[in-house]
């Protein structure tokens, strides 16, 4: 008999029962549609324990790594413990390291936490202020340099933006929850051509993922492309062109709606990536920012014959306005 | 629940799970492609789009699928109100076709699967 733990009660497993079975007849809800291992709705997180070849089939690498796995497949051998979570967040205490303008419009936070925090570069986390005011950002930092990275847009009349960019001091007390996503680089297929694209701060993950795939020791060819509207609106310029000069594998194209210049394209960004990249078939992709951008592009990437589970797309939602209720927590 | 199969499935017979994700790929991006009908198959989440195709699929060449004619109709209610008919259904079929043919599915295995496909036709079109 195997034996499943959620949320510290132990339930039992039949013979040839799938943890998804198992947890629904003893009462736990899980989300779940096809039962047959092609829908994911019932993805689940393997906190502990062996979890069979068959409930990861079909699973991005990104899921397969941060041990997801198909609860609605997953027949785990008699005699096996697992201890299973849906995606659930932990929240860490940090402290504001340093606030710093890279551009016109983008405030570098970099945060201390005072536990070390465990995520992937390219991930993203929630920043909570201490009256629980939270926004989602982009980790641009690696996990071996120990502070954490934001690049927050400052946005008129943004809540976090504007208390980040006027009020906040180094020293205050916030913390972060996370991480999530599964937009960074997986170690493995070295040779692979890169193609990372982005906009505004979606250049933050992007950023993060470059230099994970550099210090993995990649060797296949790396595109970053960054977009903007106006080259006021491009920032770690001299950074990235540093990084290119000292990788030659490594190609940086900043672009411009208009205004651009020797260094900096004009034009739409998918015209330059088609211009750079005309056949991406075998690529792994990172599309990060705007929504818009980021879907128009993974849609154009696909038909161009990359394929879904190389296409890792991050698109930046604003927040929504929301009322809060009187006394809520 | 299943049958007594006295043959191997044609999902067995073509290699399973790694050939239904590799057949995704190429249906998608068929239907993606085809202005007839790719409004039908946008979707902001194309991870859901693409596991949506993929539970086809393995339902159309027999694997394992619990997808029932009432689920079929119900999934394709909302479809049918924008317009979903038979020109479109024969397209799908269409593509269907020239994926498998792409991937050196045998001419027999084929038919079979455009049998079973052609077959879930009423519930589809809602008729």
């Amino acid at each position: 008999m195997a034996r499943v733990k959620h949320e510290s009660r132990w339930y039992p497993l039949e013979s040839e029962e799938s943890v998804l079975d198992g947890l629904l007849r003893q009462g736990v809800a899980v989300p779940n549609a096809c039962r047959a291992g092609a829908c994911q709705s019932c993805l689940m997180r393997a906190l502990s324990g062996e979890i069979p070849e068959a409930a990861r089939v079909g699973l991005k690498d990104t899921l397969r790594t941060q041990g997801y796995f198909l609860a609605c497949v997953c027949k785990p051998v008699a005699g096996t413990e697992l201890e299973v979570a849906g995606a659930d967040a932990l929240r860490v205490p940090a402290r504001i390291d340093s606030l710093t303008l890279l551009s016109a419009s983008v405030l570098r936070v970099r945060l201390s936490t005072d536990a070390p925090f465990d995520y992937r570069a390219g991930q993203y986390v929630s920043l909570l202020r201490a009256d629980g005011l939270a926004r989602s950002y982009s980790l641009a930092s690696l996990p071996r340099e120990g502070l954490l990275e934001l690049h927050v847009r400052l946005i008129p009349g943004g809540a976090m933006s504007g208390w980040l960019a006027r009020e906040a001091r180094v020293g205050d007390t916030v913390a972060v929850q996370g991480p999530a996503g599964s937009c960074f680089y997986v170690p493995g297929h070295p040779e692979q051509p890169l193609l990372l694209a982005g906009t505004g701060t979606g250049l933050a993950p992007l950023h993060g993922i470059v230099r994970d795939a550099l210090e993995s020791g990649h060797t296949g060819p790396i595109w970053l492309f960054h977009g903007a509207r106006t080259p006021e609106g491009l920032y770690l310029m001299d950074a990235l062109r540093e990084l290119a000069a000292r990788h030659s594998g490594f190609h940086y194209r900043p672009c411009v709606l208009t205004g651009g210049s020797r260094d900096v394209a004009e034009g739409a960004l998918d015209v330059l990536i088609r211009a750079e990249c005309p056949r991406p078939v075998g690529f792994r992709a990172w599309l990060c920012g705007d929504s818009g951008m980021v879907l128009s592009l993974r849609k154009k990437l696909f038909l161009s014959g990359l394929s879904l589970k190389d296409l890792h797309a991050d698109a930046f939602l604003p927040s929504a306005p929301r009322v809060e209720p009187v006394g809520a927590r | 629940m299943s049958t007594a199969a006295q043959e191997k499935s044609v999902y067995e017979q073509i290699g399973g799970e790694p050939a239904m994700a590799a057949a995704v790929d190429v249906f998608y991006r068929k239907v993606l492609s085809d202005d007839r009908i790719s409004h039908f198959f946008e979707d902001v989440d194309m991870e859901r789009q693409a596991a949506k195709q993929k539970a086809f699929l393995t339902m159309v060449t027999g694997g394992p699928s619990n997808y029932s004619g009432k689920d079929m109709r119900a999934g394709h209610a909302p479809l049918v109100k924008r317009g979903l008919n038979e020109t479109h259904f024969d397209a799908v079929v269409e593509h269907l076709r020239a994926t498998l043919e792409e991937l050196n599915v045998p001419a027999p295995l084929v038919e079979r699967v455009l049998s079973i496909a052609g077959g879930a036709r009423a519930d589809v079109l809602n008729r």
